[in-house]
Parts: structure tokens; sequence; C-alpha cells
């Protein structure tokens, strides 16, 4: 075989490469819906640079409200604890951030966490449940500053 | 978790096209590598062209089949490589030896392996009951090349391989699988306990040794009989798979400062007591002078060399001399790929792997249990420690360990374990990617594994 052939297949080899990589690119680059929300039907980052009208306003930053935990009934009442970034752990085991002496409660009942600018709480398969506003907690739900939480005979509330 | 869900299309007919592609890549070097000698197009190259493409039609089909939402540009990626991988081992073969056969015989096996696991496995999540099985696999696993009567004995200064029949096997490979589930489902379970529990010292805090304790031992047994087998690579990869988990599940920065002063401190006393990695070590710094060049930076130096001979468009396939190199099919694939290929080459075959990677985590993003997302991040980060680790070692930025190139290197346990690793990884985003599904999982067999999910110390006590 000629040496131009053989060159041109090498080129050519090299250039097969880059075709490959740039295909499964632009799969992924569809794949994540770059610059383009997919159902929304919100503008795509093109429409906004040539139409600055269509931009959505930035949402608001919401500052993080919830700054402490109190304990507004049962054998603790009264407590507080500063909430920092940190989740934390309710129930009756030693290791828990808020060790609650409430016979009703199991040792690791329940979890509150940060998530954005919101706590959010979370059953650990206790024994007798959690409730947020008298709702038995299923899955992880927000909790808005002054709304109960009731572990056992225990009740706290997210003050600001 | 929402936000990142993607619209829900199974996309395999562009895995399809993809997959073509990458069968012509892979394809595409194997002729190129024989083009200008006598037994360009003989029937052993339509031979192993036709079986590599039946193999990974017979994959897509699969996936098409058990796996609808899997990743689509996963399939094509790794097919791509270990084409490419073929090839150069085909290449490199001295007249009458049969390594790029053998290589190919391991590919059809190892896609095999992985078929079986897409089928059969179906829910990664399955996987979380054998969280101490694993463990308990991991160290025997590690263990089996000790064994008198198994053990293939030391090859190469590493007391790493078994033997199978007439094959050895490095059961290693296999307890990187392992060791992430193991990992995975401990982590999983008990992270709220690691993060929650404990006392602060200074700005860290450390949790208390009964929640880390089995953590402890994973890595104790890792590390212990690495050190016995004289494997430097492995017990790298297996540390950096422990932190990178344990920081991925805490989300804590000081486990990364604790894990890299660990390794520095590791290193150093390693390299003062153990000859092999003080050897490394010296062949990589003063790798030019003649004196180590002539025990231990040979292989380095010549790879170098090569890949200074390839430049930028390389010399073609076929075209160089990356056979002066030792072990240019296995551990210095890299350089002879760079020799032939040239640095356009070798960029892109760094973004292949780099494209796999991401896909592993993005599939680990997407999916909604803790145990998956573990897993996938534990997986991808096993195939990205492997190619720095390698490609780092052959372009001399780190030292030289003996870690295999993911796909590309000869060896079968190592292509059997990157396409397991591939397997769990398509099921996964399979789930990541597909409608939420919330069926519960079938129900296991042995009652004790129920307790994945541990009790309320009130249970426990009653």
């Amino acid at each position: 075989m000629s040496d131009l052939t053989i060159t041109a297949l090498r080129f050519g080899f090299l250039l097969l490469l880059w075709v490959l990589i740039f295909s499964i690119v632009s799969a992924m680059r569809r794949d994540l819906m770059v610059g383009r929300k997919a159902a929304s039907g919100a503008p795509t980052a093109r429409e906004v640079r040539k139409n600055p009208d269509l931009a959505e306003a930035p949402p608001q930053p919401v500052k993080q409200q919830a700054r402490q935990l109190v304990v507004v009934e049962g054998p603790l009442k009264g407590t507080t604890l500063p909430l920092a970034a940190s989740p934390v752990l309710l129930g009756r085991a030693q290791e828990a951030t808020l060790v609650l002496e409430d016979d009703y409660a199991s040792g690791r009942h329940a979890r509150l966490f940060p998530q954005g600018s919101r706590w959010f709480i979370e059953d650990l398969g206790s024994t007798n449940g959690t409730y947020l506003a008298d709702q038995q907690l299923t899955r992880a739900l927000p909790v808005e500053p002054g709304v109960p939480v009731r572990i056992g005979k225990t009740v706290i509330e997210l003050r600001p | 978790m929402s936000q990142l869900s993607t619209a829900l299309k199974p996309r395999r007919n562009v895995e399809l096209a993809l997959l073509v592609l990458a069968l012509a890549v892979g394809i595409g070097a194997n002729m190129m590598v024989g083009v200008d000698k006598e037994k360009a197009f003989d029937s052993d190259f339509w031979f192993q062209s036709s079986l590599l493409a039946v193999a990974a039609l017979a994959f897509h089909g699969v996936l098409r089949f058990r796996a609808k939402y899997a990743d689509p540009v996963m399939l094509p990626l790794v097919v791509a490589l270990n084409g490419l991988g073929l090839a150069m081992i085909h290449r490199l073969d001295p007249p009458g030896a049969d390594t790029g056969n053998n290589q190919l015989r391991w590919t059809l096996i190892a896609m095999a392996v992985a078929i079986a696991v897409i089928w059969f496995l179906k829910d990664h999540r399955i996987l979380r009951r054998f969280t101490f099985i694993s463990l308990a696999a991991s160290a025997l696993l590690l263990v089996l090349p000790l064994v008198p009567g198994i053990s293939a004995g030391e090859i190469l200064g590493a007391r790493v391989w078994i033997r199978l029949g007439p094959m050895t096997f490095q059961p290693g490979e296999v307890a990187k699988i392992t060791l992430a589930i193991f990992f995975a489902g401990y982590l999983s379970s008990n992270r709220d306990l690691i993060l929650l529990a404990g006392r602060k010292i200074g700005p860290l805090q450390f949790p208390r040794f009964k929640d880390m304790g089995p953590m402890i031992a994973a890595w104790l047994v890792s590390i212990g009989v690495l050190i016995f087998q004289r494997d430097l690579g492995s017990s790298v990869l297996f540390f950096g798979l422990f932190i990178v988990m344990i920081y991925v599940a805490t989300s804590r920065i000081s486990w990364v400062v604790i894990g890299l002063a660990l390794i520095l401190g590791g290193g150093f006393v390693a390299s003062r007591v153990f000859s092999h990695v003080e050897q490394r070590i010296n062949g990589w710094i003063n790798a030019f002078t003649p004196e180590v060049y002539e025990n231990g930076s040979r292989q380095v130096i010549q790879g170098l060399f090569g890949m200074a001979n390839g430049g930028l468009v390389g010399t073609g396939l076929g075209q160089g001399r990356p056979d002066l190199v030792p072990f240019a099919n296995s551990d210095m694939i890299i350089a002879s790929l760079g020799e032939e290929l040239g640095l356009i080459g070798i960029f892109a075959i760094v973004l292949m792997y780099l494209l796999l990677v991401t896909r592993g985590f993005r599939a680990a993003l997407g999916t909604r249990d803790a145990f998956g997302k573990l897993l996938a991040c534990g997986l991808s980060f096993a195939v990205a420690l492997q190619c720095f680790v390698v490609i780092g070692g052959v372009t001399r930025l780190i030292p030289l360990t003996g870690l295999t190139t993911p796909f590309l290197a000869a060896g079968g346990s190592s292509l059997l374990a990157n396409w397991i690793i591939v397997g769990l990884l398509l099921l996964i985003s399979h789930t990541a990617r597909g409608p939420v599904d919330t069926t519960p999982l079938p129900p296991s067999k042995s009652a004790d594994t129920t307790g994945i999910d541990t009790p309320t110390e009130a249970v426990k006590q009653a």
C-alpha cells in the first residue's frame, strides 16, 4: 500500500476518534438539557441573549429563618438548641444531638436537616412516629418556624 | 434531586448509533495495525472484528430488553476503549504469541459476565443486602494469593495472582468491587451515626470508634494484605476508595485532609521500610540518572522517548516501535498508544475516560437511594483513580505503580472487573434515568438480612 494511503488512513483514524468523542458529547448535551428547560418551556439561553426581557427575574435569596430549636412541651420543656448548618439527631440515644428524656421516643427517632434555606424533618423509623402539625411523617418534610413537631410526649418548634 | 431529572427517554437508538461509531474505532484500529503488512485483512482480522461487533451488539440488545433507561454513552465509550486496547495488544504480539486472542477471549468472558450482572441483578439495591458478605468476600479475595496451593507465587515482585487451571487471575481486581459494595452499604446505613455522634477535637469531628470499627477493619485488611503482597498500586486504589466514599457520605472535608496526610505519611514510611517502594520513588525522581536507568527507570524512560517520538499526531498505528518498552502491552500501553496515536490520540483516550467517569457520577446524582449514590460514586472514582495512577505513572507525574489501565491493558482479571463495574453503573443509571420505581424490593430469602434499616434503640431494648 502506498505511503499516501497510509498517511491518509493515519489522520483519518485520529479524525474518527474525535468524531466519536464529539458525537458522545453532543449526545450528552441533549441528555443534560444544557440551556433548555425540557418541560417548563422556559426560554433557552440563546433566546434570552436575543431578547433580554424573556429572562426570568432571579429568585430572591431567602435567608435561613430558623435559628434555634425550642422544646415547648414534655420533660425537657424550655430547652433551646442553636441551629447551625449541620443536621440534628433527635432521640433517646446518648449520641443524639438533643437527647430526649422521653419514654415514648425511640433511640434514633428523627433527624432535622437543613437543605437550601429550609429545615427538613425525617423520621428514622421510630416506634411511635413523628408528627408535624398533627400529621404523621411518612417522608422528609420541610419545617416552617412555629409549626409544632411532636416526638413521643415532646413537642419542639423552630424559632427564628 | 428532582431538579436533576432528565426527560424519560430510553435513547437506545442514540446508543446504537454511537456503538457503531465506537466499533468503527475499535475495528479501524485493528485494521490500521496490519494495513501495511502481508497479513492485512486475513481471517484473523475478520474473526476478531466480527466477534467484538457481535458481542457489543448483543450487549446493546440486552440493554434494550432489560435496562431500557440505562445511560446511552457508557457502552460505546467502553467498547471503543476495549477495541483500541485489543488492536494495540494484537499489534504488539511478537510472531507466534497469542496475547491478542487471549485478550479477545477475556473481553468476551467479561462482557458475558457484565450481561449476566444486568440480566440477573435487575436492581442494584439488592446488593445492599450483601454488605457484610462483601466485606468477607473482599477479605477472602485479598488473602487468596497468599494461600499456598492456590497462589501462583511471586510474579514480577508481587504476590497478587492465583492459579485457575491454565490461567492466572488477580482476585484483588474483583475485591475493589466488593469493597465498594461494602463501603456503600455500611455508610448508607450508618451515615447519620458517623456524622452526628462522636466528639469534636479542634476543628475536626471524630466519630465514635464503634461506628467506624468495620470501616477501619476493612481498610486494615486491604492495606495489610497488600503490604504482604507488595502491590503498591492496589493499596493506593483501596485507600483512595475508602477516603472518597467516606467523604461522599459525610461531606466532611476533614476526611480528605486526614486521608492525604495519611497517604503522604504512609508513603514516606513505606519508602524507608520497603525496598521496592524506595526503588519506585528513586526511579521516579532520578529517572534519568544512568545507574537508576539500568535498574529501574528504563521502562518509564523508554515510554517517554516513545511518546516524544510520536509527537503531536503520532507515528501511526503499526508504524512506531512501542515494542522496545518492557510490558508495552500492559503497564505501558498508554505509552504505546501515545507513540502511535500522538498527543491528539492520547487526549482522545483520556477524554473517553473522563466522559465515562462523569457518566458514572451523573448516575450517582440521578439515582434516588443513598446506597446507589455511594456505589456509583465509589465505582466511578475507582476507574478515575486507576487512570490517574497509571497515566500519571507512565508520564512521570507520579511514581509508576502496578495498576492496570482500565479496558486497555492486557490482562483478563482487570478487564473482567472493569466490565462488571460498567454493568453495575449501567444498572444504577437505569434506575436514575428511568421512571420512579415505587415497587418494593423482592423479599430477601434469609430473615436476618431484613435488619438493614437499623431498628431504634427502643425496639432493641424491648
